[in-house]
């Protein structure tokens, strides 16, 4: 082979290689099968959710294949959505979510441009003591939280127990924190002389804030505010300690409260009720995913 | 009238002194360029011109009123930024026009002012673009319309041209002196490139280590630079500072730059020269297009001398040529057909009536 | 000129100080008002309860009388809250190793296939990420129904019998690890997914003519690349999972006989349900010094991360 590698002058090959694009092709094949098999393991449960809420409760005590579906039927979403109290509960729960929105943006977003841009005596610790607020859970608040209602109703004659709006005032302390944090980071990011520019044009702090940084940050407000919706409208420890009645109750505490009745589980409902649940943060997660993730990434990736 | 002063004008950042005294007078409708390497306290003197730092100490004066205490808003000025600082959400129209919006200017008549800074710059047809669909060439010059349509006392420019490519960078460095000769608005220019300083500047401030060095026009600077730095800073390749003796004998005063190689200081110089004979720590100011190829006949203050060459650079219109002497390195221009090789002695002519002298203890040109 | 300005300059320098002060004085002060509702937010709903908390937990039972570190003396005897200190840390630990495994290897499969396929498979691989805790794990908990299980189901057909999923301790502690590790691996995926974007490609072409494996590529360059954002994400979610609730309280709520109880559920059991504030307070309270150990490794490597930029 030697010898013949220089009669013609080619290059010789030693050892013999299986080709680049071979090796590729398998990476390749067994990336994607171990994919299916994460995928599988992820969806099960909302496909089984989706599977049990077609089924009559019939079909379901009758224990046949749990996996597949003999005879669809929309009775589980019609029953649910024509009882006056799951609305009621999808109601609290929107009004809620949409005004710890507006509420959340407006509080972190003029006080992230504070932080990131206008510095004062304590805003560097301010903003570290922002990001350490956001990792105080919700497991060590909602009993003091509890006993200050208590407090309130006894001195001010207002009652916050039992009242979906209570929840309103809560909710903030659990978004705040971090869409302060993903603002600050995001407003770091936009150049220095992008105010100095509107500082010479003549643009007020006021100013600046509202007509040069949230437009040119709508991509990291986006980002926040599906955040602190997604926050929200999840949200299980408090509406379960502070709400009781069942017309002030928000969706994820209804459904496991009401429709578990006792050892009575009509499973169909509870599937078709959590699937409805679930709805509209998968939607504005269909629809915005790139902001989605964005906001997820952007705790650790910036400040 | 747009006079811009500057009084003894000082910046600390905490304990370092980013300008150490800066004194200043620009001219109604000049166009001063400040050059320096980094770090030497230009921008900081600029955005202490812009408001856009604090004074330390000193004043500034704009149009005759001291300004230290009025913001960037109220001094009427304009910044063109390294960066253009456009506002990436608002069209080429917009980003014009937002100073004006902000100060309530009636809409025909900012509409009128846009069109004409438009024209000017000739970006007309760019004013419904976003920043991002623009190139880089035209950003700058929609930054530069932004500044002119405020029709301000004083434009500001901080490193306009840093960002773009070299061809770009020589265009529109001629395209702002155009704009200067159409609308004639004071003008202060940072920049740490010096090609840019001397095409651009009717007078030059260089600065180092947050003082003014020298203030001149760029033919001054260029041949008659005040101090080692301004000589060694301006120039392209640089000066050549070479150590050497200054030797008063038998009446005639000698430059010796080592045992075997001394030539004559000329007639036109000796005078101002005389008193520093024999000083200690004296350096041979020269630049490299006053050391050429030898010429057949001999003229005055010209002196040749031969030269094992070490390193050749062919430039196309000339050829650089690189020796030692001192342990220093030496560069020389010389006509590309002169026959220089690497490695080869080579005949050259060094024309003093050109030499600087410089006292390297102080860092002044004597 | 200059002759005018000089003197206008020296007239006007004693109160310019003063005035320069005021104006930099103004913009610290719009800037300390806008902060303002964050700062009382903070300050009224998450500092102060938690101080609260503390003067809670030195109450009696029927906080009448302070009893200092009484009721935690009392809580440290109970057998109960060790079952909670060992429940709670294999919980969290486990579930944020298997996460980190699980979102470490999806992040790879993700990032090897072509980039225009990518967006479709993280699209998926994050629903669980989406869904409200609460909302999915009532999935799971028809998965794992005593009598319906779906699971049990598959198994039976390979003859295997039905699993006690909740009804059994061990089972118990293995479904809600199970359940967690579902709706928290695909946050390490996205994480771990953005932090290998972010290795440089020349950085594994290099290693590549090095004579790298592939295994040696993700040993010696994406591991130590990612070193950072691995351990961030690790210790935040450390701090998630140990405070969780959602999760155990509705797939076992606790049970059976405590076994699955951590801090949090517990905490809502006792404070709550059975109406001893001090004591739910004076446990809650013991996640305290965990989360602020997690914490501080976390400020330090964001601060570790800022500086190297």
């Amino acid at each position: 082979m030697a010898n013949a590698a220089i009669a013609t002058g080619a290059p010789s090959r030693p050892v013999k290689y299986r080709s680049m694009s071979h090796n590729r092709r398998w990476a390749m094949r067994w990336s994607y099968f171990f994919l299916i098999l994460f995928v599988v393991f992820f969806l099960t449960p909302p496909l089984y959710m989706l599977i049990t809420s077609l089924k009559s409760s019939s079909e379901i005590s009758a224990a046949t294949n749990p996996w597949w579906v003999y005879k669809p039927t929309l009775s589980n979403y019609e029953e649910l959505l024509g009882q006056n109290q799951y609305l009621i509960f999808f109601r609290n729960s929107a009004l809620v979510s949409v005004c710890v929105v507006i509420i959340t943006m407006v509080i972190s977003v003029t006080a992230a441009f504070a932080l990131a841009r206008m510095k004062f005596w304590g805003s560097a610790t301010l903003a570290t003591g922002v990001f350490l607020t956001y990792l105080v859970p919700d497991t060590l608040l909602f009993i003091p939280l509890f006993k200050m209602f208590a407090f309130v109703r006894d001195t001010t004659g207002i009652e916050l127990m039992n009242h979906w709006w209570t929840l309103i005032i809560i909710y903030p302390t659990l978004t705040v924190p971090f869409c302060t944090w993903i603002m600050i980071g995001y407003f770091a990011s936009i150049p220095k002389e992008l105010d100095e520019a509107a500082l010479i044009d003549g643009a007020s702090w006021m100013q600046t804030l509202t007509k040069i940084f949230i437009p040119v940050a709508i991509p990291g407000i986006i980002a926040a505010t599906i955040f602190a919706f997604t926050v929200s409208w999840a949200q299980f420890l408090y509406p379960l300690a502070f709400t009781t009645s069942t017309d002030q109750l928000v969706l994820p505490v209804g459904i496991v409260t009401t429709l578990i009745k006792g050892d009575v589980f009509n499973w169909g409902q509870i599937m078709t009720g959590a699937l409805l649940g679930a709805a509209p943060p998968l939607i504005i997660y269909a629809f915005l995913m790139d902001y989605y993730i964005a906001g997820l990434t952007a705790g650790a990736t910036k400040g | 009238m747009a006079q811009v002063t500057l009084r003894k004008v000082v910046k600390k950042y905490d304990e370092v002194m980013a300008v150490r005294g800066v004194d200043l007078d620009i001219a109604d409708k000049e166009f001063i360029v400040l050059v320096g390497p980094s770090g030497c306290g230009k921008s900081t003197t600029l955005r202490m011109i812009a408001g856009l730092e604090e004074i330390s100490g000193g004043d500034i004066a704009i149009g005759g009123d001291v300004v230290n205490d009025v913001p960037p808003k109220d001094r009427d000025i304009a910044m063109v930024f390294q960066n253009y600082a456009l506002y990436p959400h608002m069209n080429v129209y917009e980003n014009m026009s937002f100073g004006l919006k902000l100060k309530r200017t009636p809409r025909n008549e900012i509409e009128q002012r846009v069109k004409q800074a438009a024209q000017i710059l000739d970006i007309t047809e760019l004013l419904d673009r976003k920043p991002k669909q623009l190139s880089g060439g035209q950003r700058q010059r929609v930054a530069m319309g932004r500044a002119i349509v405020r029709d301000p006392k004083v434009f500001l420019f901080d490193e306009p041209l840093s960002n773009l490519d070299a061809k770009l960078r020589v265009q529109m460095r001629t395209e702002i002196k155009k704009v200067h000769q159409k609308v004639r608005t004071t003008t202060v220019y940072v920049t740490h490139d010096q090609v840019e300083a001397m095409t651009l500047a009717d007078r030059v401030v260089v600065m180092n280590a947050g003082l003014i060095e020298q203030v001149g026009s760029p033919n001054d600077l260029y041949h008659l630079p005040a101090t080692k730095f301004v000589a060694g800073f301006i120039g392209s390749p640089a000066m050549n500072f070479i150590p050497c003796q200054l030797e008063q004998a038998a009446g005639a005063l000698r430059i010796r730059l080592n045992d075997k190689l001394s030539m004559p200081v000329p007639a036109s110089r000796t005078k101002r020269y005389a008193s520093f004979a024999g000083k200690p720590d004296l350096v041979l100011g020269l630049r490299p297009e006053h050391i050429s190829e030898t010429r057949p006949h001999a003229e005055p203050d010209q002196h040749d001398f031969d030269m094992p060459i070490e390193v050749v650079e062919p430039m196309g219109m000339e050829t650089l040529v690189y020796f030692t002497v001192n342990n220093t390195e030496i560069c020389g221009r010389v006509n590309p057909d002169a026959g220089s090789a690497a490695g080869q002695a080579m005949k050259l002519r060094a024309d003093l009536s050109k030499m600087h002298l410089i006292d390297n203890s102080t860092g002044k040109v004597l | 000129m200059a002759d005018i300005a000089a003197p206008t300059a020296t007239a006007a320098a004693g109160n310019r100080r003063s005035s320069l002060h005021k104006l930099v004085q103004r913009k610290s002060t719009i800037a300390f008002l806008m902060a303002l509702p964050l700062i009382l937010l903070i300050a009224i709903l998450i500092v102060y309860p938690a101080g609260y908390a503390v003067y809670l937990a030195m109450l009696s039972k029927s906080m009448t009388k302070f009893v200092g570190l009484g009721t935690f003396e009392f809580i440290l005897k109970r057998q109960v809250f060790w079952d909670v200190v060992y429940q709670s840390c294999l919980f969290a630990i486990s579930a944020v190793i298997f996460k980190a495994i699980i979102g470490f290897i999806v992040a790879h499969l993700v990032h090897n296939i072509p980039l225009k396929g990518q967006r479709k498979w993280r699209g998926m691989l994050l629903v669980p990420w989406v869904i409200p805790p609460a909302m999915s794990t009532l999935a799971w908990l028809w998965l794992f129904d005593p009598s319906y299980s779906a699971f049990n189901w598959i198994l039976a057909h390979f003859g295997i019998g039905a699993i006690p999923w909740t009804g059994e301790a061990g089972w118990a502690r293995f479904c809600v690890i199970l359940v967690n590790i579902w709706a928290g691996a695909p946050f390490f995926m996205i994480m771990y997914l953005a932090a290998l974007k972010s290795v440089p490609e020349q950085l594994h072409e290099a290693a590549a003519i090095d004579g790298a494996s592939w295994l040696q590529r993700i040993w010696y360059v994406n591991l130590p690349m990612m070193r950072n954002i691995i351990a961030i994400t690790a210790l935040f979610s450390l701090i998630v999972t140990f405070a969780n609730f959602d999760i155990v309280r509705v797939l076992t709520a606790g049970g059976p006989l405590n076994a699955t109880h951590i801090f949090g559920t517990w905490s809502f059991k006792v404070g709550i349900e059975s109406g001893d504030i001090p004591q739910g307070a004076a446990v809650s309270l013991f996640m305290a010094p965990i989360l602020a150990i997690a914490a501080a490794f976390i400020l330090r490597d964001i601060s570790r991360r800022g500086s190297e930029v």
